[in-house]
């Protein structure tokens, strides 16, 4: 089915909006840098708390207290980790410079549910999942419109 | 717009000719059967040992994030799972079929033929998956069983009964190769119409009866198609062909079948679920997922079972029933719901992919420890054994993930419009529906 020239000049508005949506940069809350720790139990196969939430250039440390076995915090994307040993304390001092949300992983292999030993890091607000949502809506939205540009046919 | 594959000489000998799969087969039942032993025999610890890393992670990535997409029903056609079964169903390997049938040769009932037993089994695994995707022996204890029951059930009934009724991962390789861009279809349907002995179904000199029960002539799409390449090799009028075709070009024709439209839910709500118990930070969840037998599993067990077979499919009746009412539609739900659930198949593949690609790049270490070291037995047979774990491409994860469900969204909502000009409703709610979905999907795993 040949697209027409109607229909293609919507797919580039649509795709201009998708690009606004994916670059254009957030409103930003500013924030004070400041120090922040959190103590964070891990046990077989979970982390508590399991969220965290910081501001961007806040300087963090986990204290990662084991409470069965070994067990590792590996922060995705920002490639640092720690790794405490049964009842011991070990600390991860790190600068929140990346904004965003991150999954932290065991990364010592403490069971049969290592692999999904997670938890989330959030550095000022998610705006990934904004910027996905807005793409959601818009596609949803762009396909709606979309259908009226084309010639009615009936159906069978 | 189809391109034939079959056209070129050098494609079709190699389809033809059984040597070819059946050293992928040979592979294939070697690493199968590997799997399995690895289970037993290997470490406890999941994630270094061959059976959980080479099956949930390598198989399970090449499955879902090439196989499916991309070649439909590909896997099935080198799957070893049937394959001693079906060797002693022949009485044969390679050799030429012989004419008697061996063994008991029952059909399959008739009320069971449909796939509703693959819903069955599929639900079953899934509520167990995080033994099953942990737990070396647990994975061995199922796959050998799946093993087994193939080979009891070639040895009672006729073809490929386990395959085409039972088999919890063919039900859905079956559903989302609606969606691949490759197709294996008859040229002209009247040459079948005039074929007398339909060699392709009842077997020849030359090969197999369908081991699929399907009879090419009739082909549609592509759910129930093995592309085990038997007709190929027995057509006597050269009149199958493998095409590259459009994706999804299956789903311009809606189903009309209500085990299909619970497949598609059942798909979409597990990827929905895993990705919530097994990569959201709630340990809670998990330990519920995992304690299989305790109270909190029978919690979870209910959970799973309530929103993939009541709460998605109600809403989205829901959503079927207002698309109705704004058309004044006359056509009975009974026919639309299944319908529309069609065009929930690309949703869910690309829900799968997204999950997998999580799961999958966060994984894939293991693959080359596990390499090194199969039974996590202290080897380091390729000097990768001690590698250091790490996540590959984790900066494009997030990414990827959106382009995958968002395309998805799009492919979803554009088959669902077809869906809706066919049978003369709005897919208007349908498509709020789909998007909820997605922007929950979105929540889950960003």
């Amino acid at each position: 089915m040949a697209l027409s020239k109607q229909q293609w000049i919507f797919i580039f508005f649509v795709v201009l909006a998708g690009a606004v949506i994916t670059v254009a940069p957030l409103p930003v809350y500013a924030a004070t840098p400041t120090q922040r720790t959190f103590r964070v139990e891990a046990s077989q196969f979970a982390y508590s708390p399991a969220i965290l939430k910081v501001n961007p250039g806040d300087t963090v440390t986990i204290e990662l207290v084991s409470k069965d076995v070994v067990h590792g915090l590996y922060v995705d994307e920002y490639g640092t980790s720690v790794t405490a040993d049964p009842g011991q304390t070990a600390r991860l001092t790190f600068t929140a410079s990346k904004p965003g949300s991150f999954r932290f992983r065991c990364n010592v292999t403490c069971g049969a549910m290592h692999p999904f030993m997670i938890g989330k890091i959030q550095v000022g607000s998610n705006t990934w999942l904004w910027r996905a949502s807005g793409l959601t809506v818009l596609a949803a939205l762009a396909i709606l419109i979309f259908q009226n540009l084309i010639p009615k046919t009936r159906g069978t | 717009m189809r391109s034939e594959l079959t056209r070129f000489p050098f494609v079709k000998s190699l389809l033809k000719n059984r040597w070819p799969q059946f050293l992928v087969w040979f592979v294939m039942l070697a690493g199968f059967l590997f799997a399995i032993l690895s289970g037993f025999f290997g470490t406890p610890v999941g994630n270094r040992n061959f059976g959980i890393v080479f099956v949930w992670i390598a198989w399970w990535a090449v499955l879902i994030l090439v196989a499916v997409p991309f070649f439909g029903r590909g896997w099935c056609s080198v799957c070893p799972i049937p394959l001693p079964g079906e060797w002693l169903q022949r009485g044969a390997i390679l050799n030429p079929p012989g004419k008697k049938p061996h063994w008991l040769n029952l059909r399959w009932p008739n009320k069971l033929r449909n796939i509703w037993m693959q819903n069955m089994t599929f639900t079953l695994v899934a509520l167990f998956s995080s033994v099953i995707l942990t737990i070396p022996k647990v994975t061995s204890i199922v796959l050998a069983a799946m093993f087994f029951l193939a080979i009891g059930m070639s040895i009672v009934f006729e073809r490929r009964a386990f395959c085409r009724y039972i088999c919890p991962v063919g039900g859905f390789i079956g559903l989302y190769a609606q969606a691949a861009p490759v197709e294996l279809r008859v040229k002209d349907k009247q040459i079948c119409l005039g074929c007398k002995d339909k060699p392709c179904y009842n077997g020849s000199e030359a090969g197999y009866g369908c081991p699929w029960d399907v009879f090419p002539g009739g082909l549609t799409k592509n759910t129930y198609c093995g592309l085990c390449m038997e007709c190929l090799r027995t057509c006597p009028y050269d009149n199958i062909a493998i095409h590259i075709r459009p994706f999804a070009a299956d789903l311009e024709k809606p189903s009309g079948r209500m085990d299909e439209a619970f497949k598609a839910f059942i798909m979409l709500g597990a990827a929905m679920i895993y990705a919530g118990v097994l990569l959201g930070p709630w340990g809670k969840l998990k330990l519920a997922a995992y304690s299989v037998g305790s109270l909190s599993w029978f919690g979870y067990a209910a959970v799973f079972l309530a929103f993939i077979f009541g709460l998605l499919p109600v809403l989205f009746l829901g959503a079927v029933s207002i698309g109705k009412v704004l058309t004044k539609s006359s056509l009975t739900l009974k026919k639309a719901f299944p319908a529309f659930a069609t065009s929930l198949v690309p949703l869910g593949l690309m829900f799968w992919v997204a999950f997998s690609l999580s799961f999958v790049l966060t994984n894939a270490t293991y693959i080359f420890s596990s390499l090194s070291d199969p039974l996590g037995w202290g080897w380091n047979l390729f000097g990768t054994a001690d590698l250091t774990w790490q996540p590959y491409f984790s900066a494009l994860l997030l990414p990827l993930q959106t382009l995958v469900l968002v395309g998805g969204l799009l492919w979803t909502a554009r088959t669902a419009q077809k869906v809706g000009v066919k049978v003369n409703i709005s897919a208007v709610p349908v498509i709020l529906f789909t998007t909820i979905a997605t922007l929950m999907m979105l929540g889950l795993l960003l």
